[in-house]
């Protein structure tokens, strides 16, 4: 399976899939711990983390997936959301809660 | 690179009403972007129209750059508020 696949079958396996650097637990980059963050107070408590620190193939195919050059990037229902800023905007506008509500009921 | 150079890359390659770069280490960049381009576009499309300006600067380059898009008319109702 090439990697183009391999983030195609994540994005819609999971629900909420963040590609970060680290790992929630020891993020390796503030925008991706302060993405965390954000999903955390949304009430996710489950989401699939992927290091793409861990796997340099990822970490290239995931910037060609969406056509997005920074990471973390944030997938809902199969579909990218954004990155660090953008997910910060819409939760302070309420717009991520909403989101991330009819995608886990 | 310097917020200078960010900010006329940016404006080389997309019709701006107004540019903003901040960052002095060359990598971590903050900028506010108004482009009458954003118009009818998520921000998803606003960013991505950002990031083809930028081009290969952008994964070469930048490490990250922190933006807030507007449209003119967006940017008019900001400063009001």
């Amino acid at each position: 399976m090439n990697v183009q696949d391999k983030i195609r079958n994540q994005v819609t396996a999971n629900s909420v899939v963040l590609y970060m650097k680290g790992t929630p637990q020891s993020p390796q980059c503030g925008f991706s711990g302060a993405t965390v963050q954000i999903l955390k107070a949304c009430g996710v408590q489950d989401f699939a983390a992927v290091d793409v620190l861990a796997d340099p193939e990822m970490r290239d195919g995931i910037k060609v997936y969406a056509n997005w050059p920074t990471v973390p990037q944030l997938y809902i229902n199969g579909e990218f959301v954004g990155g660090a800023d953008i997910v910060r905007e819409m939760y302070q506008q309420g717009e991520l809660q909403k989101l991330i509500k009819s995608a886990v009921d | 690179m310097t917020a200078d150079e960010v900010r006329s890359t940016i404006m080389n390659g997309l019709p701006c009403d107004y540019v903003e770069v901040l960052g002095d280490d060359g990598q971590h960049f903050e900028a506010v972007i108004v482009s009458p381009q954003f118009a009818g576009k998520n921000m998803v499309q606003q960013h991505q129209l950002v990031y083809l300006a930028l081009g290969e600067r952008m994964r070469a380059e930048i490490h990250a750059l922190s933006m807030r898009t507007l449209t003119p008319e967006g940017w008019t109702r900001s400063a009001m508020q």
